[in-house]
């Protein structure tokens, strides 16, 4: 059995990490999961959340806020509308999502509402545990 | 014979022409090779996206309940031609191209008595096109201030478009914009937004996946994401050929240039032939005279 596995990390507008990697935590829409190599593929959509990926010694966290992940026995893709290393968040870059998250809410129609406003609140999430 | 004054000023305007469309050029291929790098970035997440799409759209097409994003709403009256074009000019026949594309489109579906509704993005786009469908002209996005075409300026244009679709302001959306294919090649293409067209033909697509949440809910989510990616994709596309485009007309505009200054030349040296020849007879024939 193979004990890593291809994890591509993907924004619209660049490649961000592509690697060989023993373990993903993806945060899916409907709970977290980590997927490990030889995983069923699945299809998940993401909220906003951090993707964790575990290689080797290092563990490397990235801010992803929705898009979806692709998860196949050789490894898992993960497309994030927006994506950025960890280290690179700061409280105004997620207080400027939460705002785009909110007018967005302003601006869904009654089908879309359910989702955006649940969108909100992962995005205040988000800033509450950055602030921690 | 045009006075040799008038001559080198000519030559030295023609000169300082060249300078420019020559500047011009080198700039354009910096940037295209910028234009090309991000097209390139952008192709892993779009390709996924389709493949994923693809896959999924195939068992949800046929069902009742599919998305209208992606079953369409069973009408083509209405048509929104969306025409990306630049926002700058001298870059050759690169606007006039999309614009003749989206033209003969408009011209038809207007003929088969369909409503034809038109948002145009770049500015050289819409001066063009104002005259004959400015009253049909619903939207214009402006990128003038945009230095770097980034995924949101995409994504705005498509949350737009859907917020239109879902109020049934029109059945059908076309994206006109260049396909990039090489620097002295680019192709005026349609693109077919709304209802949403995957290629599914793919090998890789044949793996069964589990769909959380259900598979109706992920289409929901991707569906306008889809959209938007394709819009970005044209937008990135159109970068590239706009450069590449504007680099050829450049090159030719050199080349040109280069040609008259030869010209020009070559007529001042003989009309400065002919003045000393003239002098030199006069002296002459002055002398024999004596």
């Amino acid at each position: 059995m193979a004990d890593t596995m291809q994890f591509d990390l993907v924004s619209p507008e660049r490649k961000l990490a592509s690697l060989q990697a023993e373990s993903v935590s993806i945060p899916g829409t409907d709970g977290d999961m980590v997927a490990m190599p030889n995983h069923e593929p699945l299809v998940t959509t993401l909220r906003p959340g951090y993707v964790t990926v575990v290689a080797g010694a290092e563990t490397t966290e990235y801010l992803v806020t929705g898009g979806f992940a692709e998860i196949s026995a050789e490894g898992v893709t993960v497309l994030a509308e927006n994506a950025l290393p960890k280290g690179e968040v700061t409280k105004e870059i997620l207080e400027e999502f939460h705002n785009i998250a909110k007018a967005d809410l302003e601006a869904a129609t009654e089908h879309q509402n359910a989702a955006a406003a649940r969108r909100v609140a992962e995005h205040h999430e988000l800033l509450i545990r950055h602030a921690i | 014979m045009a006075n040799l004054k008038d001559l080198k000023t000519r030559i030295q305007s023609v000169k300082n022409t060249r300078k420019i469309t020559k500047a011009m050029q080198m700039v354009a291929a910096a940037k295209l090779r910028r234009a090309q790098e991000s097209a390139e970035d952008a192709r892993p997440y779009a390709a996924r996206m389709n493949a994923v799409l693809g896959n999924l759209a195939q068992g949800a097409a046929e069902s009742e309940n599919a998305p209208l994003l992606l079953r369409g709403t069973g009408k083509d009256d209405v048509h929104l031609l969306i025409v990306a074009t630049s926002e700058r000019g001298l870059c050759g026949g690169f606007n006039s191209s999309i614009a003749k594309l989206a033209r003969a489109h408009a011209n038809e579906l207007v003929a088969a008595g369909k409503t034809v509704k038109m948002i145009t993005v770049g500015k050289k786009g819409r001066d063009q096109l104002k005259r004959d469908f400015g009253d049909i002209m619903i939207h214009h996005v402006d990128h003038s201030e945009v230095k770097r075409l980034g995924y949101v300026h995409a994504a705005n244009i498509g949350k737009d478009l859907i917020k239109r679709f879902d109020t049934a302001e029109f059945d059908v959306a076309t994206i006109f914009y260049s396909r990039f294919e090489s620097v002295v090649t680019q192709i005026p293409t349609a693109l077919q937004l709304i209802p949403a067209k995957f290629d599914v033909a793919e090998e890789t697509s044949s793996t069964l996946y589990d769909f959380e949440p259900e598979e109706s809910e992920i289409l929901d989510d991707l569906l306008p994401r889809a959209v938007s990616t394709q819009i970005f994709t044209a937008l990135l596309e159109n970068g590239a050929s706009e450069q590449g485009a504007r680099m050829s007309a450049m090159d030719n505009a050199t080349r040109n240039a280069g040609e008259m200054i030869d010209k020009l030349t070559i007529e001042y040296n003989r009309s400065r032939q002919a003045a000393i020849t003239n002098e030199l007879i006069e002296i002459i024939s002055g002398a024999e005279a004596l």
